[in-house]
């Protein structure tokens, strides 16, 4: 074992500890303020088994996991080719950059409202907030992407008479592939933090749900249980996108493919 | 000018673009409005937004005027971005300079950096109620990690001629990160407070629509209860209004820096 991974070990363990003995033995944190270790395996117990805000714990990840999936493919289906599109042509681009310049200072958060006005508070409502908040990632990148492509790699690709499709297929998406992926990588992120918005401000089930009523019933083991969940389940779909990404972008090192 | 793009504009075409893009989306906005394709409710004209926001300017909505609102927003955004500012920048050098540091505070910082910062939102509630303290740990928990992030990374790709420079004339380590990784780092530090105020200001507005009695996140949810799409888009616009204001700011701070030559 490295040096590094030892003593991060240590360092969560001494946490871990100090954990435990400022609320449970020694008792300086009060149960009410933050939950003691017992007070989270209880919480999560109860939620897996008998069930916590209208489900039970598998219940609401399927749910805020598959809505989380959902809008960001809407958003990145939408807005790479939107990228790509004002990336390759000056028509588009002037076109659509005024309208985006417009829409885009405004946080994504900042849609939660409207989007429960228009469509309630059930799935739809979050798919179009998310979409919002991943499109912008998602466009801005595939457009720095194609607008930083070697130019010797177009001229090449031009004095060789690739047809426009082939060029697309073969030239644009790879050479912008690795800015898509940090497009994409920026968007999964803005999806999780709008969705665990959307669903405290109003949701039927979903992880932002269980903390949205821990809160009301104050319940600092079960607003622990649904923030670890948040990380967790985060930190997995990040995982298999970077997976994704080494997979797919196997002509470049790894070194490179991450600045 | 990038090859990918053959056709060239001229500056009259893409303003003439941009206009014609503009007045498309303007038109279209008005059609379904007006046409009644969309609830009028729903989807007030453009120009009825426009006038609700200048009503609002004068007349309070849910306790206050949009001005009261936002200041009160953006004294908390105040308070949440300078305090994560104060900690990340010094603890991202310190981390940088110190290696213990950087492994003692790098496996929390990368366990923690998972939980959306919205996500405090019932614990900031739980521990500081609606006063102040509760909106800002969600700015904190929006505007420290970039802050960290980028102080950390121009730290560590400082040249090392100019540490051993510094450490061969017997330079002590506080003097080194003060005068040494801070102006070297300097121009990271600023694009990660460009982030950081970004994603402050955002995880405020979340925050306010949550759990708060003023500001404009508060205002937005009164307007939604009321079902008043007016006041709601009005408070989107002055919402991206005041973002732009602090990316200008941060942006002249950035220029300045570099101008300076301390980039």
């Amino acid at each position: 074992m490295s040096r590094r991974s030892a003593i991060g070990l240590l360092t969560i363990a001494t946490l871990a500890l100090v954990w435990y003995l400022t609320t449970m033995p020694l008792e300086w944190i009060s149960p009410g303020r933050f939950p003691s270790p017992l007070d989270v395996w209880d919480a999560l117990r109860q939620v897996s088994t008998t069930g916590y805000a209208n489900g039970v714990l598998y219940q609401h990840i399927v749910h805020s996991v598959s809505l989380v999936v959902l809008g960001f493919l809407v958003a990145a289906g939408t807005g790479v080719p939107l990228g790509l599109l004002m990336g390759a042509s000056a028509r588009a681009e002037a076109l659509i950059n005024p309208i985006f310049l417009l829409i885009r200072p405004i946080p994504p958060l900042a849609w939660i409202p409207l989007a429960i006005l228009w469509l309630g508070l059930g799935d739809a409502a979050k798919i179009m907030v998310i979409w919002f908040a991943a499109f912008v990632p998602s466009v801005i990148n595939s457009y720095t992407g194609v607008r930083t492509i070697e130019p010797a790699v177009i001229e090449a690709a031009r004095m060789l008479g690739t047809p426009r499709r082939r060029f697309v297929r073969e030239v644009l998406v790879p050479a912008a592939a690795p800015m898509i992926f940090t497009g994409l990588r920026l968007s999964l992120q803005a999806s999780w933090t709008t969705l665990v918005a959307a669903e405290l401000v109003g949701a039927i089930y979903g992880l932002g749900k269980i903390l949205n009523v821990a809160q009301t019933d104050i319940y600092p083991g079960m607003i622990f249980v649904g923030m670890a969940c948040v990380a967790i389940f985060g930190w997995v779909t990040t995982r298999l996108l970077a997976e994704l990404e080494t997979r797919s972008l196997t002509w470049i090192p790894l070194a490179e493919a991450r600045p | 000018m990038n090859p990918v793009q053959s056709h060239v504009l001229t500056r009259a075409e893409i303003l003439g673009y941009g206009a014609l893009g503009l007045i498309a989306f303007l038109g279209l906005w008005s059609f379904l409005s007006l046409s009644g394709v969309v609830p009028h409710q729903f989807l007030p004209a453009p120009h009825e937004v426009a006038a609700r926001f200048v009503a609002l300017t004068s007349n309070p909505f849910a306790g206050a005027t949009l001005q009261q609102h936002l200041a009160s927003s953006a004294l908390r955004f105040a308070y949440g971005f300078l305090l994560g500012a104060a900690i990340g920048i010094p603890l991202g050098l310190l981390m940088g300079w110190f290696r213990v540091l950087d492994e003692i505070v790098t496996p929390l910082f990368d366990a923690l950096r998972f939980v959306a910062p919205i996500a405090w939102v019932p614990f900031a509630a739980l521990w500081f109620g609606t006063g102040i303290g509760g909106p800002i740990l969600i700015i904190f928990a929006g505007a420290f990690p970039p802050c960290l992030i980028n102080a950390y990374r121009g730290a560590r790709f400082v040249s090392r001629p100019l540490i051993e420079a510094a450490q061969m004339l017997g330079t002590g380590n506080l003097r080194i990160i003060v005068e040494v990784l801070l102006p070297a780092s300097t121009a990271s530090i600023v694009a990660g407070l460009r982030v950081s105020a970004g994603l402050g200001w955002q995880s405020l507005i979340g925050a306010e629509l949550i759990v708060a009695s003023t500001g404009v996140g508060f205002m937005m949810v009164q307007a939604q209860l009321d079902i008043s799409t007016t006041t709601v888009m009005s408070a989107m616009i002055a919402i991206g209004l005041v973002g732009v204001v602090i990316d200008v700011a941060l942006r002249a701070l950035e220029a300045a820096v570099r101008r300076r030559g301390l980039a």
